[in-house]
């Protein structure tokens, strides 16, 4: 059973090309996925991302039990509507899913999760919870638009009334604010996003979603798919939930472990394969790579290199860069020895490179 | 959105196109619906002049941001010309899908081939029934 977000009419209606993700029918793009892409990068544009799944938690141990379930440290967390970005964990130190961690209060923290993930999410967040006495509730009467570029803020702004626009104009990245729109909207505004640009992600009554896309369109915000979401968001650096990681890799080999918190006396799930990676480096490591011949990397491809095969894990044709780039996992160890991809059986030379590709709308030294 | 299907076109299954030109020449793309299918095409990998394709053989790859795809030769003959331009201009697929779009050019060593093609309607209607 397919399922819709709120604005599946809106979409058909503004002309988009609708696919199934996750078991949801989304549009990929509405005319042109480049055209959308550079959008984000010169303007702003707006994606539907209702698909997402809201996840309340609410007990007087709610961070305690969040101490436990995610490998970042809540503790963090130190003044309402901040966010932190994570990885769930399984006890082997594979990664369940990644998420956003928002301190609403201390007695209620909102997850947003991956559309894809949602059930099993759900069940291991229920279980984990039990012996916290924390109450997880989902909260599907929510949709959700992301609205990034560097001109999204001001268009948001230019929507909430008076007496909430300076508040929310002045978030820090990755914090978040409740705030009403001129027409009587109550909006929840995280300044968070996808895409490498600035911009919020905002959660929106889901009978109230429609007309705040409308008065977003209204006010010159054009619509994007998942399309550009997924090269934006490559560019930028950023993973896909089951194709750059999943429960078989931990966040050392997925470059996250920027995303780790081995905080003194902190038992979270799956820290002692971390700590061991830690001591003496994880089997795998995760790459960027930009090739400078023609052709486009794509996930699955064979990544050969002088320690092992690997495989690309995502990748795309980048079009601020105009050349194909991706992310590999290939065994660990030095790659002075060149790297080449399996093309459709010709050994093509790639470059590993730092990401992100693409920071403020601009490629990054080397790339 | 869809580009009207010229009445001197016949097709293969797989979305390519053939116009039989004078003189035993046959030009080749694909469909304009493929193009939609595949979105913006980014990269065109084309046989060489004096190469020779095989009807119902890939021999050509068209690839979107989204996708790589075969490109099967409806007819079989010699490779006479190939469109250079896509090299830099891929894009022209997607605006004009059976024109400028065109992808090659052959010699056809049996153009009775031509015969087993479905036509523009047959072809259209496949792609409907695609649809629902």
């Amino acid at each position: 059973m397919t399922r819709k977000t709120i604005l599946n009419d809106t979409h058909r209606a503004m002309g988009a090309k609708m696919v199934d993700f996750g078991g949801w029918d989304m549009p990929i793009h509405y005319g042109s996925q480049i055209d959308e892409h550079h959008l984000v990068r010169r303007d702003a544009g707006m994606f539907d991302v209702s698909h997402m799944t809201v996840v309340d938690l609410e007990g007087e141990r709610a961070r305690e039990f969040l101490r436990m379930l995610v490998a970042n440290s809540v503790d963090k967390l130190k003044a309402p509507g901040k966010a932190l970005y994570t990885a769930m964990l399984n006890p082997q130190g594979g990664v369940i899913d990644d998420l956003i961690v928002y301190y609403m209060s201390e007695s209620w923290f909102r997850l947003v999760v991956n559309a894809a993930t949602r059930d099993k999410d759900l069940a291991w967040i229920t279980a984990q919870a039990q012996p916290f006495a924390v109450s997880v509730t989902e909260r599907p009467e929510y949709g959700m638009v992301a609205v990034q570029g560097p001109n999204a803020r001001e268009k948001v702004l230019g929507l909430l009334r008076e007496s909430d626009r300076t508040r929310i104009g002045k978030l820090g990245r990755f914090a978040a604010g409740e705030a009403q729109t001129l027409d009587g909207i109550p909006v929840f505004v995280a300044r968070t996003g996808y895409t490498g640009e600035d911009g919020f992600e905002v959660i929106v009554p889901e009978d109230r979603t429609v007309a705040f896309w409308n008065a977003l369109h209204a006010a010159g915000v054009g619509p994007a798919g998942l399309g550009a979401r997924d090269t934006l968001r490559l560019e930028a650096g950023m993973n896909l939930y089951g194709q750059d990681m999943d429960e078989t890799v931990s966040p050392y080999e997925a470059a996250l472990g920027w995303t780790v918190a081995l905080d003194e006396g902190r038992g979270f799930n799956g820290r002692d394969v971390l700590e061991q990676q830690q001591a003496n480096g994880a089997p795998r490591q995760m790459i960027g790579v930009v090739m400078d011949e023609k052709g486009v990397l794509r996930h699955g491809q064979k990544v050969l290199t002088t320690n092992g095969d690997g495989e690309i894990l995502s990748g795309t044709f980048s079009p601020t860069l105009g050349k194909a780039i991706a992310f590999a996992r290939v065994p660990a160890g030095d790659l002075s020895g060149g790297v080449r991809v399996d093309i459709r059986g010709r050994e093509v030379p790639v470059r590993v490179v730092k990401f992100p590709f693409v920071r403020d709308g601009k490629p990054q030294d080397g790339i | 959105m869809s580009a009207e299907i010229p009445g001197d076109l016949k097709f293969l299954k797989s979305h390519e196109w053939v116009r039989v030109e004078g003189d035993g020449r046959a030009t080749i793309g694909i469909s304009d619906h493929a193009q939609g299918l595949l979105g913006d095409l980014v990269y065109v990998e084309l046989p060489e002049a004096g190469d020779d394709v095989q009807a119902g053989s890939a021999c050509a790859v068209v690839e979107s941001v989204k996708a790589a795809s075969d490109v099967y030769a409806p007819v079989s003959g010699k490779v006479v010309e190939v469109n250079a331009a896509l090299a830099d201009k891929p894009e022209t697929i997607n605006e004009d899908a059976f024109g400028d779009g065109w992808l090659f050019v052959v010699q056809m060593s049996e153009p009775e081939q031509v015969n087993e093609l479905l036509s523009p309607d047959d072809y259209a209607e496949q792609v409907e029934n695609d649809e629902h």
